[in-house]
């Protein structure tokens, strides 16, 4: 056979030229694309520095460590004009986190309640709903945010007539003042009762469900953990003498100084952004809740179980499923819309760094790529925790 | 925003993808397309601002007529691209404008690090402040833990912050995207201040529902040479909208108005002579009646200065520094010969 096949090529053999074997071809049609997007990258990278070092423009990262001269509303860390550009980023990228994580919670929050509320029996609170998601779903994000800002700041009254809902609580045009609680000596104590407090908790309600599993009976188990969790660390606080004092905000001259702030430029677009997310995020939890199908609510109710223990132990559980998908999507979103902040003066990161830093600096492709770097780590971290919470959560088959 | 971060990944794009090709030849390219493109503000009166029907008038757009009508002998050959002031370097670096005309102040690490050339000073400008009435402050060193309202991307934020730290003062920046923000917020109460180049403040200040309820504080904080720039690389470029500028003073100073610029003429003055391009080449590369078609189009430099900010419009800023240099200003042009 084998010398057959040498003598006429046409001949049928067991050893196919690789041009001929789909799998070989595919690899080699594979690396020839790697090795074309190399190629385009390093032509890339290679003609923007010698577009840039041509026309005189300074590139590198050297201007990290230059002292930026300029000042920041809002800092989560140690912030002064005499800081570096680096730190500039720093300061734009926790403003951002802040934001987001904020934004995340109250947008989830708030969009479950109306999700849940859309479904309602009572035709009022449906409708409401409804109209909640229809308004803000459609209106353009940015103009929610000037809306929130230019329209909620104008309605606020100025410092020296504060308006003062509670002692030493002060709101006005120039944000909300509050006293800031200050820990002393022995305030750890308090810490520790807290940690103890949860982890008492984690044990009492495996200690429940073992119970549960055995005997049937059932332990009230989250009122108990929260007395704990609550009531722990107030009694450790008044035996270790209150070692706790306050720090409060006074008019002095233009502005409240001391205390702790939240500037209206926060306010403003976290409102936006919760309330614009939650009109999503309530018609990914509608679809979800209406996935279940009617018969597992039928049967749960059949099976003597409450109004309320249905949606907690059957429909959600199952829902879950179906809206943690869609709903890592919206969290990019918003993460990603936050980026809107710079309209309004919020110093986050875009507004920070890829405005200001840019600016002064002139370095637009260092910073632009920087800024992307964070916004897409950012996400991939959001997804990668969202993926791994859908697979807890998705079905487990036996 | 959204935009700056286009136009930003625009510029990168473009200096990835384009050869060198592109900065040197803004002239024939100007010549080719037929009109210059010229960078301005948003909207700022008395520099660069947008009548109703769309026609720019300011300081800043005639410098850009000027050049349009060196180049192209016809001043509205211009198309004027609104810019804010973060955006500015980036579009002239990346080649979406010929010359950016922006009351951009002329620093030392602008002309040194960004690829950009300084073509001259149209405008010798400072930085002050624009308070309320109501708060009753004469002097800006009474101005201890204020709000401050800031345009993004200015040597304005970072001279505030120079000023307070030298000072021992605090303040507290908000800053905005563009100057009209930067009003609103004002005028809203969200800061105490609004800090810019003095001339920007009494173009502000007209904005205002209410102009008598705030002043301009008499403190001039910091050196703001405003001028036009070109990219780095085109040395033809750059010495005809130098010399755009330079022939508007000097026509100031020799007497021609765009009035009475062809009497002058018939005069056989031998200054007057090379000033329209009799008996003189220069060199410039464009036709010899360059400077003639700038007095006679666009006007000399008070011409522009009177109607823009001076008497002639609502600002009524006086000379001051940007009298001639022979009137006890700072204006001074080059010799034309």
């Amino acid at each position: 056979m084998q010398s057959d096949a040498k003598k006429s090529p046409s001949a049928p053999s067991t050893k196919t030229r690789f041009w001929h074997d789909p799998a070989k071809r595919a690899l080699v049609f594979q690396i020839l694309l790697v090795l074309g997007v190399f190629a385009v990258l390093w032509f890339i990278v290679q003609n923007t520095l010698h577009n840039l070092e041509s026309r005189g423009i300074t590139t590198g990262f050297a201007f990290l460590s230059q002292e930026a001269g300029f000042g920041i509303i809002q800092s989560l860390v140690e912030y002064s004009e005499s800081s570096s550009y680096g730190q500039t980023f720093l300061v734009g990228l926790l403003n951002t986190i802040l934001v987001s994580a904020l934004g995340i919670f109250f947008a989830t929050v708030l969009g479950f309640i109306i999700g849940v509320a859309r479904l309602s029996n009572n035709w009022l609170v449906a409708k409401l709903a409804s109209a909640y998601v229809e308004i803000f779903r459609n209106i353009p994000l940015l103009l929610q945010i000037f809306f929130w800002y230019f329209a909620v700041l104008r309605a606020l009254p100025s410092p020296r007539q504060s308006f003062q809902p509670f002692d030493n609580v002060f709101l006005n045009v120039r944000g909300l003042f509050m006293p800031q609680p200050m820990p002393q000596q022995g305030f750890e104590l308090v810490w520790w009762a807290l940690l103890i407090a949860i982890a008492g908790s984690v044990v009492l309600a495996r200690w429940s469900k073992k119970r549960q599993d055995a005997t049937g009976q059932l332990f009230p188990v989250y009122k108990t953990a929260l007395a704990l969790i609550i009531g722990l660390p107030l009694i450790v606080f008044w035996l270790s003498g209150s070692p706790l004092t306050w720090d409060e905000p006074a008019l002095r001259g233009f502005n409240f100084r001391g205390g702790m702030t939240i500037i209206p430029e926060l306010a403003a677009l976290l409102v936006a952004l919760s309330i614009y997310t939650a009109a999503f995020i309530a018609e990914i939890v509608r679809s979800g809740i209406q996935a279940v199908s009617k018969g597992q609510t039928e049967a749960a109710s059949a099976l003597g179980l409450s109004k309320a223990k249905v949606l907690r132990l059957v429909v959600i559980p199952q829902s879950v499923r179906v809206i943690i998908p869609p709903l890592t999507s919206q969290y990019l979103n918003l993460i990603k819309n936050s980026s809107l902040a710079t309209a309004i003066g919020y110093p986050d990161l875009v507004s920070v760094f890829a405005g200001t830093t840019l600016n002064q600096t002139g370095q637009a492709i260092e910073v632009i790529f920087m800024t992307m770097l964070v916004y897409l780590t950012l996400s991939l971290l959001v997804s990668a925790f969202m993926n791994w919470f859908n697979t807890r959560m998705a079905l487990v088959e036996r | 925003m959204k935009k700056i971060s286009l136009m930003a990944a625009s510029a990168a794009m473009a200096l990835s993808f384009t050869g060198l090709a592109q900065a040197a030849g803004t002239l024939d390219s100007v010549k080719e397309r037929g009109y210059v493109q010229c960078g301005v503000t948003t909207g700022l009166p008395g520099y660069s601002n947008p009548d109703d029907k769309g026609n720019w008038t300011g300081m800043d757009v005639d410098v850009c007529r000027a050049v349009a009508a060196a180049t192209l002998g016809a001043a509205d050959k211009v198309k004027y691209i609104p810019l804010n002031a973060k955006e500015r370097f980036t579009a002239l670096q990346s080649g979406e404008i010929d010359m950016l005309s922006r009351v951009t102040t002329w620093t030392l690490t602008r002309d040194g690090s960004l690829g950009v050339n300084f073509t001259g000073v149209t405008y010798y400008d400072g930085q002050g402040f624009l308070i309320s009435k109501k708060l009753g402050v004469k002097s800006a060193l009474e101005l201890d833990g204020a709000s401050v309202c800031i345009q993004a991307g200015t040597t304005t934020e970072l001279n505030a912050a120079d000023y307070f730290r030298e000072n021992k003062m605090t303040f507290e920046p908000v800053v905005f995207d563009t100057s009209d923000q930067t009003v609103k917020g004002f005028e809203s109460g969200r800061c105490d201040v609004l800090t810019s180049d003095q001339s920007q403040l009494y173009a502000m200040r007209i904005k205002l529902s209410n102009p008598s309820n705030a002043v301009v504080l008499p403190e001039i904080i910091s050196k703001e040479p405003l001028g036009p720039l070109v990219r780095q690389g085109d040395d033809e470029w750059f010495n005809i909208v130098k010399w755009s500028l330079y022939a508007m003073i000097n026509a100031e100073e020799m007497g021609l108005t765009s009035k009475n610029i062809d009497k002058m003429m018939t005069k056989g003055n031998p200054n007057i002579d090379r000033f329209a391009g009799k008996g003189i080449t220069s060199g410039l590369g464009i036709s010899g009646d360059w400077a003639y078609q700038i007095v006679k189009q666009v006007g000399n430099y008070g011409e522009a200065f009177d109607r823009n900010l001076g008497n002639g419009s609502p600002l009524k800023i006086e000379r001051g520094l940007n009298a001639l240099w022979n009137k006890g200003g700072l204006q001074y042009a080059p010799p034309m010969r």
